[in-house]
Order: structure tokens, then sequence, then C-alpha cells
């Protein structure tokens, strides 16, 4: 075989690497395309963009937390009804919030992991040519899209988007316009769109565990392969059970909103002093069937990050993974578990209090297999030789949320301390670093670490470090005081707090979050920055700047 | 360096945040609200020690380890089976141990039935407010019907005229319990989830629609707490708020025989 060069304009190339034969236009060839570099990239634009519509929305809500009264002009050029005379609505804040957590979930958390990264990474460790199905990967990501543009949409459509929370508890979300602004057309829009996206990612899932189990190289045992992909693995196993889920329960709540049916609503309901005709129905059936899907949801974020972390650490510490076995039990064990744990979404919703402490012991459990991945990665920085690059600092910083934010799970995995702590800041403070925060870390660890490889270029190290200070210490900044809002008992989804006397306290802490982020939000546009102006700009990397070990960057 | 400064600074200034007390909890006004904070603290002991080791050693191996060895080869071990089941074991037994821990204080709440002599309050929430039933001197609930509900007309509960039991039953927008007194509050929702929160109690309980949800507590020191909505429930949910009054015995008794006058109900209290 002949030998891969570097080509003058930096960019790597291989003997039998052209992307696609040259008959093809650029059409199939960038856009519908079926080769899994460019999908993988597809995903991971459409990401980053969804990202920046996301950080925007809750830079506009931290806004209005602290300043409610302040008239800002273009807001209402934006949203005329939402925002008349440049203030935001109740309903527009609340709509804002259900789009902000739909898109980091679905289209940042869900994307970029798995459908960017291990779309363009996986065939590449595995030594396969390329996913098993490459059609129906592109058909994975056509539907992505088109899941995204709907969801968009939702703010064109009369009543603007929806304002039941990225969560969509019944009967808010399942009686139509008359419970509020937004529920009308914008809740079907998010409902169809949700469906779309569990269309793509069963799709997904089925391509990404036909890769690993069938296409790995020869000799190349599942017990052999980089924790990266058993990072896919697991997760792609979990988007197989959870999405199929969600799916039907989408329909279903469809089919109450449109074919009077009452798979979620119960007899008696007068809302708007209308008294509905549905009976039967329970609201609860709703949250068993969401949280079924939306805690495993979690751990598809998280597993392809803790899979790259474990690879990065490795590499910048020049030592091999410390317990790999111990590790991919632990993710086997996260993805197993995940599924058992649900019901501790819902200490506090009525469902049958034994069950509660059921599902507090099982969740307990799951903080097992993460001490020891946590145990792990500090033993394999234990003793190495640490380069501390950007991606490595990246992968630090995710151990230290991973930290930070999980350990508040052993409060809140407790029913009884639940009882407090319920929809209170603490939650959205637990759940942002370690679901959030976290898994953008690794995402922004993937980016810099992959990205020699991807362009043939380096990303600036300088700009990459004051990326990583900044936002390290704004993530911080903003989701530490959450967890004290909530120790004082301030309830999640308020747009403002002015009703309540023992929120006014709180205010110094919201002006800070909201400041702090701010100064997070302005700070990648410099990764924005770094991005494009590395890939015409960047340092010529060469074949394997990392000196990793993993076989992507072997490319001869 | 600068990596271990920014994980030991962010550990030092969250510990200090949460050592100043500064933003806290509020006070505690019955016993399983007392119980409640002693487990929150040793949860957030232990917790608080297990962040601060797990930072510190971060900071440590990174201050420790660095090198500017670009060059560096491949060393180090793959691993040390002992290790992991000390850790596994320790992790577990931890963890699922303080779990088990708190189990009394959930049982208090929820697995423990209500004492025979608690006083029954029905609540009811709507899209963005709160109604309160009491079931006055005759210790009954009257009868309600659903097509009889008009907020307008002052029936928020849908009472049946007909029936007598419902003659003497209070209907209030806040919520007043005697301190001291068991009360069992009966939650329902007519439209969408609410949830009922009270700070001081250390509870909160959904209501949802379609669902009666028994919540029973002792309120044991007088004064005025405010209830939020916990639960989204639309476009007003920040500013559905009610109050829980805890009032002395006496000024309790007082204020339901004005609400009995008010009814037009001769006040005697027969049986209690």
């Amino acid at each position: 075989m002949a030998t891969g060069d570097v080509t003058a304009t930096g960019r790597y190339r291989a003997a039998g690497d052209e992307v696609a034969p040259p008959a093809l236009g650029f059409l199939r060839r960038y856009v519908f395309s079926t080769d899994h570099k460019i999908i993988g990239l597809q995903y991971y634009f459409l990401a980053l963009f969804a990202a920046f519509v996301g950080i925007a929305l809750s830079l506009l809500m931290r806004w209005h937390l602290v300043y409610p009264d302040m008239k800002i002009r273009w807001l209402a050029t934006i949203w005329p009804t939402g925002a008349a005379g440049g203030i935001m609505s109740p309903e527009l804040y609340l709509s804002l919030m259900t789009m902000h957590g739909t898109i980091m979930v679905f289209f940042v958390l869900t994307t970029v992991p798995q459908g960017g990264f291990g779309n363009y990474f996986l065939p590449l460790q595995i030594g396969a040519a390329d996913m098993a199905f490459p059609r129906l990967n592109m058909l994975s990501f056509w539907t992505v899209f088109v899941s995204f543009a709907v969801l968009m949409a939702a703010f064109l459509v009369p009543g603007g988007a929806p304002l039941a929370g990225w969560t969509a508890y019944p009967p808010l979300s399942a009686v139509g316009a008359i419970a509020g602004p937004g529920l009308g057309a914008g809740m079907d829009m998010w409902v169809l769109s949700i469906a779309l996206f569990c269309v793509a990612s069963l799709m997904g899932a089925i391509n990404f565990i036909a890769t690993i189990v069938d296409l790995r190289a020869p000799g190349l045992g599942l017990m052999q392969m980089p924790l990266t992909c058993w990072g896919w693995f697991t997760t792609a196993m979990i988007s197989l059970l959870a999405f199929a889920v969600l799916l039907p329960a989408g329909l279903l709540m469809l089919m109450d909103r449109h074919l009077g049916t009452s798979f979620f609503l119960p007899a008696g309901l007068i809302i708007s002093d209308r008294a509905l005709p549905n009976a039967g129905g329970s609201p609860l059936l709703w949250q068993h069937l969401f949280w079924f899907f939306g805690h495993p949801e979690v751990y598809i974020a998280i597993l392809p990050g803790m899979g790259l972390i474990s690879t990065i650490l490795s590499t910048f510490s020049r030592k091999p993974v410390f317990g790999y076995k111990a590790m991919v039990y632990a993710m086997v064990a996260i993805a197993g578990l995940g599924f058992l744990v649900w019901g501790h979404h819902m200490f506090i919703s009525g469902m049958n209090p034994y069950s509660a402490i059921a599902f507090s012991l099982i969740t307990m459990t799951v903080g097992v297999p993460s001490a020891i991945k946590t145990f792990n990665w500090l033993a394999t920085l234990w003793g190495g030789k640490l380069w501390i690059t950007t991606p490595m600092l990246y992968a630090l910083g995710f151990v230290s949320l991973f930290v930070s934010g999980g350990i508040t799970g052993i409060l809140l995995g407790q029913p009884a301390m639940d009882l407090y702590f319920h929809d209170t800041y603490f939650v959205v403070g637990h759940f942002h670093l370690i679901m959030g925060v976290a898994a953008i870390f690794a995402m922004f660890a993937g980016t810099y670490y992959w990205f020699p490889h991807v362009t043939g270029r380096m990303m600036s190290e300088k700009l990459g470090k004051v990326h990583f200070v900044v936002t390290f210490l704004g993530v911080y900044a903003i989701f530490v005081p959450m967890h004290l809002a909530g120790i004082v008992g301030n309830p999640r989804r308020y747009p403002d707090f002015k009703e309540f006397e023992f929120l006014a306290d709180l205010r110094f802490l919201h002006t800070m979050m909201t400041h702090a982020a701010l100064s997070t939000g302005a700070v990648q546009l410099v990764f924005l920055f770094n991005l494009i102006w590395s890939n015409w700009r960047g340092r010529v990397a060469g074949l394997n700047p990392w000196r990793s070990g993993t076989r992507e960057w072997s490319r001869e | 360096m600068l990596a271990a400064g920014l994980v030991w600074l962010v550990t030092a200034v969250t510990v200090a945040l949460f050592v100043i007390r500064r933003w806290w909890l509020p006070e505690a006004i019955n016993a399983h609200a007392r119980s409640w904070d002693t487990h929150f603290g040793i949860t957030m002991w232990l917790t608080g020690a297990i962040f601060v080791a797990a930072q510190v050693a971060l900071g440590w191996v990174i201050l420790r380890y660095r090198s500017s060895d670009v060059a560096a080869e491949e060393s180090g071990s793959h691993g040390n089976n002992r290790l992991e089941w000390i850790w596994t074991s320790a992790a577990g037994i931890l963890f699922i141990g303080l779990a088990a821990l708190s189990t009394a204080i959930w049982a208090g709440v929820h697995l423990d039935k209500a004492p025979p002599n608690s006083l029954r309050i029905e609540a009811v929430a709507k899209q963005f407010a709160w109604n309160f039933r009491y079931a006055g001197r005759d210790a009954k609930f009257g009868r309600t019907k659903p097509e009889l509900i008009n907020d307008a007309n002052g029936n928020p509960f849908g009472l049946d005229d007909a029936d007598p039991a419902g003659r003497d039953d209070i209907a209030v927008a806040s919520l007043r319990v005697p301190a001291g007194q068991p009360v069992v509050l009966l939650l329902k929702s007519r439209d969408v989830i609410h949830n009922f929160f009270v700070r001081e109690l250390r509870i909160k309980q959904d209501l949802v629609p379609g669902m009666e949800i028994p919540l029973h507590f002792v309120a044991d020191k007088p004064g005025t707490y405010e209830v939020a909505c916990s639960e989204l429930c639309g476009l007003g949910h920040h500013q559905m708020r009610t109050q829980l009054i805890v009032m002395g015995k006496e000024e309790y008794d007082k204020w339901q025989l004005e609400m009995l006058q008010q009814l037009g109900v001769t006040a005697q209290p027969e049986t209690k």
C-alpha cells in the first residue's frame, strides 16, 4: 500500500482514502452524501448551529430573569406579540425555555457525540470502509435535519413555540391551545419534530450496532476496541431501546391532541372554564414513558463523551487507560441501569411511594460505575507524563465537571431529599453540569483533538486556552450558584421572581449568574473564530500531531 | 499549573459559598423538617468531602505529573483489580447506605398513615389559583358536581346546594391550619399538573388531574409561609402563589367561627 502524504494545502490524503468516485456531482458528494465522514460533518455543523441558537435563547432568558422590565426594542421586532413593547411576556419566556431544552438535548447533546464524532471516526477506529448502511446513514441525517427545521418552524406558527417545557407533561401539552399560547400549532410542531428525531435516531442506532458487530477489522475483538467505540456502541443500544419508547409516546400524544383519544387525559378536566369530554387516561403514563426514554437520554449524551475522554486522557498522559475492562463494564452497567431509574424523576409525581424506594436504591447503584470511571480517570493520569494541550484541558475539565455534577445526584437520588429539591434550581444546576456542560466539554475536547485529523491543520492553542479558561470558570460561575438558589427553594421555570417574597433575596445570585452566562456565551465566538480561521490558517498538523495510539491516526 | 489552579480555585469558591450559608434553607417548622435538615446536612458533608477529595486529587495529579517533554514515550500500568474492587465497594456501600438512611424520612411523609384525628382539608388547584375547602362543623364534605363548578359565582368546588352536608363547607383561597394539629390535604387538580410546595415544611407534592393525593403534615410554628407552585402549569405558573397560615388553636377556632357565621350556619362545634 502506498503511503499517505500531506498536500500543499495541508490537507491529508491517504491512498485509498478518496471520499467518492469523481463521477459524483457536488450535490451527491457534499449534500446527499453517503460518505460517513461527510455525514459526520453534516451532523456536527447542524449541531453547532443548533448550539448557538440554544445559547442565544438561554441568554435572552437569563437577561429577562434579572431585568424583567427592561424594554428591548429589537425583541418586539422579532416577537411582535410575545414581546410587545420590547418586554418579554411570560409565555415567550416559557417558549424560549422549552425550545432551549429541546434544541440542546436533542440537536446538540444527542447529535454531536454520536451522529457527528461517531459517524466520522467509528469506521476509522475499527477499520471499516464506511458505516454498515451508508444510504440509511444519509437518511438518518436528513431526517434529523427536517426534524430540526420543523422544530424551528414552531416559532413561526400562530401562537408561537410551545411553553410546556422539554418534558411536555400532559394535560398541559395534550389539550391544545386552550391551556395556553403555543400549545396549539406550536405544540404539534414540537411533537412532530420529536417523532421525526426518534425515527432518525432509531435508524442511526441500527447502523451503529450493525457496523460495530459486523465490520470490525479481522482480529479486532470487542474487548480490544478503543473506549470511544464502546461509548458509541452502548449509546446506540440505549438509543434503540429508548427512542423506541419515545416515538410511540409521541404518537399517542398526537392522537390525544387530534383524534379525541384519552391516553394521557383523565375524566373531569375543566380547562379555561371548558369541560373536556375525555375519560380514562393518566397524566402519569406520559411521565413513565417519557422518563423511560428521558433518563437513558442522559447517558446517550454522556457515554460517547466518557469514551472519548478516556482516550484523550490516555493519549496525553502517555499511559494506557487504567482498568480498561472495568471501564467497559462500567459503561455497560451505566447503560443497563439507566433503564431502571426513570422513577427518580417522579418521586413527587403521585406514583406509588414504595416504588420510590426501589428507584432510589437503583439510582444510587448508578453512582458506583460513575465512581469507577472517575477513579480510573484519575489513575490514568497518575504517574503519567501529562502533555497539557487544549484537548487535554477540556478532558481534565470534563473530569472536574463530571464529579461536580454527578455528586449532587447522590442527594437528588434520595426521595426524601427530593421532597424539597424537586423542580428547584438545584436540579437545574445539577443536570446542566453533568448532562449539559460535561458533555459539551467532551465535544470541545473532541473538536480540538480531531480537528487536525479532519483538516490537516491545528487549531490555535492560544485561542483554545483562552476559550477553555473563560468557559471553565464561566460554567462554574453559572451553575454552582444555581444549587444555592435551589437550597433557598427557588422553583425552576419561573419567568420572573416578582411574586414571591423569598425569591427577592436571590437577586444578587441571579444577576451574577446572568453575567457569567453572557461572558461564557461571548467566549464561544472565540471558539467559532478558531474553528474557521484554523481551517485555512492553522499550523500544518502532520499525520499524528498528538502521537495518539488509536487506529484513525495510523494513516498509511 | 493553569489547569490545577483553575480546578482548585473553583473548588475553594464552591466550598466557601456552601459554608457561609448566606443562601440557605429557611427555618424548619416541624419535626419532619428538622430531621430532613439533619439528613441533608449528613449528605452535604459526605458528598462535599468526596467533591473536595476528587477535585484536590485531580489538581494534584495535574501539578505533579505535567511534563514538558512532548516526545515522552508511553509508560505505566494497565490497571489494578484490587484497587477497582476496593473503590467499587466503598462507593456502593456509601451511596446505598445514605439512601437507605433517608427512607425513614420518606416513610414519615408517604408510607405512614395520617393520624386518625387529622383535620381534613381539600385542596383544588387550577390554572393559576388555589382553593381550599374545610368540612365545617359537621366534619363532612358536601357533595360536589363538576358541572356546578363556577368560579364567577363563587363556587369553585361545584358544591351541590341540595346536600345539607355542604352548607357549612368553608371555601377559601389560602390555607389556614392550627399549630400542632395533624392535617391531611386532599390534593386535586382541575386542569393541568400543579404542585404544592412549602419550603418551611420541606414537602412538595404534585397535584395530578384525575387523582386525589393525600398529604399529611403537622405545622408547629405559627406564622405565614409562602406556597409556590413547583410544576410548570402554564403562563401564570410563576404567579401561582398562596399562603399557608399556621395559627394558634384559639385563633384558628375563632377564624372558623367567623367563616361559619358568614355562611349563615349556627356555629355550634359539635364533635371535634
